[in-house]
């Protein structure tokens, strides 16, 4: 048994026999031709057909992994349209009397080189992009087919590296895992072998060509792969694979299914997030929409006051990736324990009862106004939710409203485009529980943020280890006040969800169901957990 | 001849997914469209030269648009670039 170690991308296990791919070598005609217009269309037909096979890899990574991941095959597509790439190698066929493939070769590398020498990290990573168009190209004027490289056995794939348009061009039924040489963690390689929940190892510097065809075990786990393991390792490691494997299927069956009762009741099961990178993980667990968006990260990940422009940037991509789902995003939730430099706020005795929040927001109006700006000008891209948190008065709610107002006054002049957007609020503090009647009046929807909620009613600070045994997250007062609250949302008729650490509680998800809730948002990994018990759940009985 | 200044706040600069939407919005005018950082200069309809400045956060480029639908065009670019870079 030969022992190899790379770095794991993912927690599972492959089982099979490996399989050695090896990208396919390139030839090339270096002499001279003699019909120049001959390899003039052959070179326009293939780029034609490279542009084609982009807009099918773009569908494909779409499928499997997700409009974010596949976004580079847009970009791809428009490499190759582009004007002076294709004179260059045009030029070059003409004027030398090259082949196609040739011309192909020099032209492209030419511009990766440009690319590869540029300062910018950035920029300096889309020379792989170029190459990986110009294979692409070659393959099509050489007549390679990548996908024949995978053999037709399910097998546990071996290669130097991958590019992403080799990645998505696999035929996924025969993959039990990947392992490569080269890779880096964020590589669109890896992206795409998480949303496709594929084990595989990169960086594994320890890969043989001798290995091809032997019995092999992936282990993510372990960031390991096991040659020829032992029948001992063998049968323990089948094991975990089909409880992991069974696990995956049971949950993966619920994608696409409705959440809802036995007896027909639909509750929408939406995720939490805290920024833009979490959006892969809301489409991989099939959330609804996002009930929370915490839009602190944007003033959390800055060392300045961010910008209109860096929130408005910020926020349409999460409401435009999401679309037609709504995603609530909550406005700046600053104060309390989460404080920054910039924004020069007092040390306070009692932060969880100070300056923090909407407070914060409805006294520093300029700072406020930024963010409802971004906020509208994000509408038009998406289905949009509002919420402002730790309302305790309606005259605060009302004043929010009409700054907003004023922001999209403005906006409308200026010539933006604002689109329907639902407004809201948290309930999170006893005293809106209280006066929940007047604030319905005001809104489309409540959310429950049940841990401040919990902590303001019991008077329990939730850090604080000396507490626990007075503390319960199922205090009979927290239900009572969730109870009140989805009463009198619908006594207005606006929806009512819970968006805190509660609603994944899946002790009380019958309970909620009961109690009329009409939205649950949870981390994204409880969304499928949390489908399946409401689909087990029967409120006729 | 009309002339927009912008000031690119995008923390990845004028980079490639969004530079492509670029192209395409500048290929529905007839207009000439120049876009200029400091004395480089390159024509917007070409995507990879226009990767091929560099342009950076904080960078500020010039963008000249000459032609009969200068005025559309000019105000459609000003538009894209306020709400994309």
């Amino acid at each position: 048994m030969i022992v190899a170690t790379g770095k794991s991308i993912l927690n599972g296990i492959g089982i099979g026999k490996i399989k050695i791919y090896k990208a396919p070598t390139y030839d090339i005609n270096m002499g001279l031709v003699e019909d120049v217009d001959k390899e003039l269309a052959r070179f326009e037909e293939a780029v034609q057909k490279a542009i084609d096979q982009q807009g099918v890899l773009y569908e494909k990574a779409k499928r499997d992994a997700g409009e974010e991941s596949a976004g580079i095959f847009e970009a791809h597509q428009l490499m190759l349209e582009d004007e002076d790439l294709q004179d260059a190698a045009k030029e070059i066929i003409t004027s030398q009397k090259r082949s196609a493939e040739y011309a192909t070769k020099t032209a492209f590398d030419e511009y990766a080189q440009m690319f590869a020498e540029m300062d910018d990290p950035y920029m300096r990573a889309r020379s792989a992009d170029l190459l990986d168009v110009e294979t692409d190209v070659l393959d099509f004027l050489m007549g390679n087919d990548a996908s024949s490289m995978q053999g037709t056995e399910p097998s546990i794939l071996v290669a130097e590296d991958l590019a992403p348009s080799e990645t998505v061009k696999l035929d996924k039924s025969l993959l039990l895992g990947m392992i490569t040489r080269e890779g880096s963690s964020n590589s669109h390689t890896a992206i795409l072998a998480r949303s496709m929940n594929l084990p595989s190892l990169i960086q594994c510097k320890e890969i043989d060509d001798s290995w091809d065809g032997k019995m092999a075990i992936l282990d993510g786990y372990n960031s390991c792969v096991y040659i020829e393991p032992t029948a001992d390792l063998l049968e323990t490691l089948t094991k975990k694979h089909d409880e992991d494997v069974k696990k995956w299927a049971l949950l993966q069956e619920l994608k696409g299914k409705p959440s809802a009762t036995i007896d027909g009741r639909s509750v929408r099961v939406y995720a939490n997030i805290g920024g833009p990178s979490d959006l892969g993980a809301v489409n991989e667990n099939d959330a609804e929409g996002v009930g929370l968006f915490r839009s602190e990260f944007v003033y959390l990940n800055s060392k300045e006051e961010p910008t209109e422009e860096q929130q408005f940037m910020a926020y349409k991509r999460v409401v435009e990736t999401l679309a037609p789902r709504l995603v609530v995003i909550r406005t700046c939730d600053i104060g309390a324990d989460k404080t920054i430099d910039y924004m020069n706020l007092d040390k306070e005795e009692n932060p969880a009862l100070g300056f923090r929040a909407i407070r914060i927001c409805l006294t520093r109006k300029p700072f406020f106004k930024k963010q409802l700006r971004a906020l509208l000008r994000a509408s038009a891209y998406g289905n949009l939710g509002i919420m402002f948190p730790m309302i305790i008065s309606k005259w605060e709610l009302v004043e929010a409203k009409a700054i907003l107002e004023e922001c999209k006054a403005e906006l409308i002049k200026e010539g933006y485009k604002i689109g329907k957007y639902e407004l809201g609020i948290m309930i999170e503090t006893p005293a809106s529980v209280l006066v929940a009647d007047d604030l319905a009046e005001e809104v489309d929807f409540f959310s429950l943020g049940t841990n401040d909620l919990t902590q303001y009613l019991c008077a329990i600070d939730r850090q604080n280890a000396k507490l626990e045994r007075f503390s319960d997250t199922h205090h009979p007062a927290v239900l009572k006040a969730i109870q009140m609250t989805v009463e009198a949302g619908h006594r207005h008729g606006i929806w009512v969800g819970i968006c805190g650490e509660l609603g994944a509680d899946p002790t009380l998800t019958e309970w909620f169901l009961r109690a009329g809730v009409d939205e649950l948002s949870v981390n994204p990994k409880s969304v499928l957990p949390l489908r399946k018990i409401i689909r087990s759940v029967d409120l006729s009985k | 001849m009309k002339e927009i200044k912008f000031t690119v706040t995008d923390p990845l600069g004028i980079h490639a997914r969004p530079a492509g939407v670029l192209v395409k919005e500048a290929k529905k005018y007839t207009s000439k469209i120049t876009v200029w950082k400091g004395d480089k200069s390159c024509d917007m309809r070409k995507l990879l030269a226009l990767m091929g400045m560099a342009v950076k956060q904080n960078d500020e480029i010039i963008v000249q648009v000459d032609g009969d639908d200068e005025e559309a065009c000019a105000a459609a670019i000003e538009k894209f670039l306020k709400e994309n870079f």
